[in-house]
């Protein structure tokens, strides 16, 4: 159509095209996008806190932050009924069975947030008592730097989430078991 | 004995329009309707930031000076005060034959606490804690920041000192490598 919309015929809507009444006033799209897109704005996070990252993670559900504003206020302290586990503290070896356990109970899609430096790699405590990072025994999707990471970074962090979710929520996980890779 | 004090007043029984629980009901609401009218806190993120101070202490970064030299010279005393051990480097000597820089310098941003002991002890004022707060990664290979990456978040910080015109003015501005080495001793 080579016509501007200021020339086109009497009646007609500028921008849309005259093919097909359908595509006019219908939006289409893919069931699974469409599952994404609800899954995205809903995340709910089991809040994992181990540690003084956990009162940084308590914050981003306060006014200031709202992370509600990201559909991601229910935080479930039943991992049943959670979509992201937010690990936000040092693991220590005798929690980790049970932090295993507890993602292994969450149903599956999940995602998992490494909230700050001893959930992401150990951090100071390189030491024998601390699982040196919670990527040794779950698969993590998002890891956020930081002794504690302000709020502002993890909802950056719930925001990478929520674009993984939108890229690889088709398939579930698209993400394997990561070996151990990097100390 | 003498009793001292008053007895404590205990309630009575509920009124029946207080067994309702109307009047406690609309009391909460009463108090949800006011912070309506109230001043908004919530910081909209992404669009709204916070006003970072100026010493803030976020991720680190290396620097240049008004040259554009690299400021390092791989002296290892961040490396060694480190607490988490974040900082890895290897020195090499460079061109200018003045000092040693280094080759390689990885901090590790998922093991580095911003505790701000590196930019406290560099002698050379090469390093620096930004106001950068809100870096993601998706692995941990990304978030070891290389060396050019860590210039490239420092950008150039001017030095009053000018410690390296100097020397390369000491032994001739067109100097070789050789010659400059040889003032310098």
């Amino acid at each position: 159509m080579s016509e501007s919309p200021n020339t086109a015929a009497p009646g007609a809507i500028p921008g849309r095209h005259e093919e097909g009444a359908l595509d006019q006033w219908l939006l289409t799209t893919r069931l699974s996008d469409y599952v994404a897109w609800g899954r995205k704005n809903s995340l709910w996070p089991m809040p994992m806190g181990l540690a003084c990252c956990a009162i940084e993670l308590m914050a981003i559900v306060a006014p200031r932050y709202d992370v509600a504003r990201f559909g991601a206020e229910a935080l479930r302290f039943s991992p049943r009924q959670a979509d992201m586990m937010i690990v936000a503290g040092t693991v220590t070896k005798k929690m980790a069975p049970a932090v295993k356990r507890i993602y292994d109970q969450m149903p599956e899609p999940k995602w998992v947030i490494a909230m700050g430096a001893c959930a992401s790699s150990g951090g100071m405590f390189r030491s024998y008592p601390v699982v040196q990072g919670v990527d040794e025994i779950i698969p993590v999707d998002v890891y956020i730097p930081g002794c504690p990471p302000r709020p502002e970074a993890l909802i950056e962090g719930i925001m990478q989430v929520q674009r993984l979710v939108e890229e690889r929520g088709r398939s579930g996980r698209g993400k394997a078991m990561p070996g151990v890779a990097v100390r | 004995m003498p009793v001292i004090g008053k007895p404590v007043s205990r309630p009575g029984r509920p009124s029946l329009l207080d067994l309702t629980y109307l009047p406690s009901i609309l009391k909460g609401m009463w108090i949800t309707f006011r912070h309506l009218f109230r001043r908004k806190v919530t910081m909209q993120y992404p669009e709204q930031k916070w006003a970072m101070p100026e010493n803030y202490r976020g991720l680190p970064a290396l620097v240049r000076d008004q040259a554009e030299r690299i400021k390092c010279v791989a002296c290892f005393l961040c490396e060694y005060v480190c607490p988490p051990k974040a900082i890895h480097i290897e020195a090499q000597e460079i061109d200018t034959g003045v000092e040693k820089g280094p080759k390689v310098f990885d901090i590790n941003m998922l093991r580095c606490i911003m505790c701000g002991y590196c930019e406290e002890v560099c002698p050379e004022q090469a390093i620096f804690l930004t106001r950068e707060y809100s870096t993601v990664g998706l692995s941990r290979e990304e978030l070891i920041f290389p060396k050019e990456k860590l210039l490239q978040m420092g950008g150039i910080r001017g030095d009053s000192i000018r410690k390296w015109s100097r020397l390369t003015k000491d032994a001739g501005e067109a100097a070789t490598p050789d010659s400059v080495r040889s003032a310098v001793r």
